[in-house]
């Protein structure tokens, strides 16, 4: 089954064209690694899959509701006021996740942010705020999983956490990931998409 | 049932936001505080009541506006707006919700700016407190989905204002006449309806403004 089939995908933002004629499918369970360098349309792809912008030209297909997509942007599309917990609740309850707080604490402690659920958001290093992320991306446990530059900011502990992660949600889950680090992710990959 | 526990989560964040960074309402209590200050001080001795109140919606109206221009600060920060628009809920969840706050600033900023015009200019009526929270609803009603748009454009500081306050001229007729007219029934109904026009229009509109 195609969770993702893109036909001559386009996307400009004015006069600026980002991507052009884009094609490729990514079936139930597959792995697509995005690779490009800066401005390739990397973040684009993925925001254009997540559904957070529409194609200019093409078509794109995404087999998933949205309570079915985890997106890990370049942002952590969290709040700097608010703590680690207050954050990962508010998505619970958005995201009408069963047994929420069990859930939340669960995320917290596999990337090693339970000591630090009190704490604000904006107190975070970029390595705490990388991971709070993808506590958050991860929280409904989504069924596709677009996510951009995962390894940014993360120290040796974190992307070894990260490498331990990925091996096992490319068991079970579909993902794409752009990065700029594709060696470190080219064992789980099924597929590769390099973007000019 | 689950729309409003939606709603209640997003307008409580708002809240715990604003506790936690007093960027708002302090700012707004400030400006209104010292614009009817100016206004007393500014305002010859015989001048009318009818100008008074003017003067009054005038002060509230760019309190709302202060008010709204940081209503989408947050989530504009780190992008926290595209989060909300993935989440399941339903988007218009995030208008109201925001609209809630909104309407909760104003209302505490009221709760100083209307004893303020009392001691500097004269009494306050019932008229007047219900033509004011009929016209907080309308404010933050079309302020809130105005914010949203603005949220998203690089000039949203001008493009606001240039939005908000052409559409929000009704709600001045309809806030002065109620507190100076004989029969403030007529205008308090016209403001209930402009309410009820713009919270609907705005409610079912909201989803397109912040998804392409």
């Amino acid at each position: 089954m195609t969770v993702i089939r893109a036909r001559g995908l386009g996307r400009d933002f004015g006069a600026k064209r980002v991507l052009r004629g884009l094609d490729f499918d990514l079936a139930h369970g597959g792995f697509l690694v995005v690779t490009g360098p800066n401005g390739a349309g990397k973040s684009t792809l993925l925001s254009l899959c997540a559904g957070l912008l529409a194609p200019t030209s093409g078509e794109l297909t995404v087999e998933a509701e949205r309570a079915e997509i985890g997106y890990l942007a370049h942002e952590p599309l969290v709040y700097r006021e608010l703590t680690a917990l207050e954050n990962l609740d508010l998505y619970g309850r958005l995201y009408r996740i069963p047994e929420r707080r069990e859930r939340i604490g669960m995320v917290l402690e596999r990337f090693g942010l339970w000591e630090a659920r009190h704490e604000r958001a904006g107190s975070f290093s970029r390595g705490m705020a990388q991971r709070l992320a993808l506590c958050r991306a991860l929280l409904h446990e989504p069924r596709l999983l677009l996510l951009d530059e995962p390894y940014a900011g993360l120290d040796d502990a974190g992307t070894q956490l990260l490498d331990d992660e990925l091996q096992m949600l490319a068991r079970e889950r579909t993902l794409v990931v752009a990065t700029h680090e594709p060696e470190r992710v080219s064992e789980l990959a099924t597929s590769a998409l390099a973007l000019a | 049932m689950r729309y409003f526990g939606d709603v209640a989560a997003l307008a409580r964040k708002d809240l715990l936001l604003e506790l936690r960074s007093r960027d708002t309402l302090p700012a707004m209590v400030l400006f209104v505080l010292s614009t009817l200050v100016v206004f007393h001080f500014a305002l010859p001795a015989e001048t009318s009541e009818t100008a008074e109140t003017g003067l009054l919606w005038v002060a509230l109206l760019f309190t709302a506006l202060l008010g709204l221009v940081r209503a989408f600060v947050a989530e504009r920060e780190q992008r926290v707006l595209d989060g909300l628009v993935l989440a399941p809920c339903d988007r218009s969840a995030i208008w109201l919700g925001k609209g809630i706050g909104v309407v909760a600033f104003l209302a505490l900023a009221e709760l100083v700016a209307l004893p303020a015009f009392a001691l500097f200019f004269g009494p306050v009526g019932w008229e007047l407190i219900v033509a004011v929270a009929l016209a907080d609803i309308g404010l933050a009603a079309v302020g809130t989905l105005l914010a949203a748009m603005a949220a998203a454009s690089r000039a949203r500081e001008l493009l606001l204002p240039l939005l908000f306050l052409p559409l929000v001229i009704p709600v001045v007729v309809g806030g002065v006449g109620a507190s100076v007219a004989a029969q403030p029934g007529r205008y308090l109904a016209f403001l209930a309806l402009y309410d009820a026009v713009f919270a609907i229009l705005s409610w079912a509109s909201f989803e397109y403004v912040v998804t392409e």
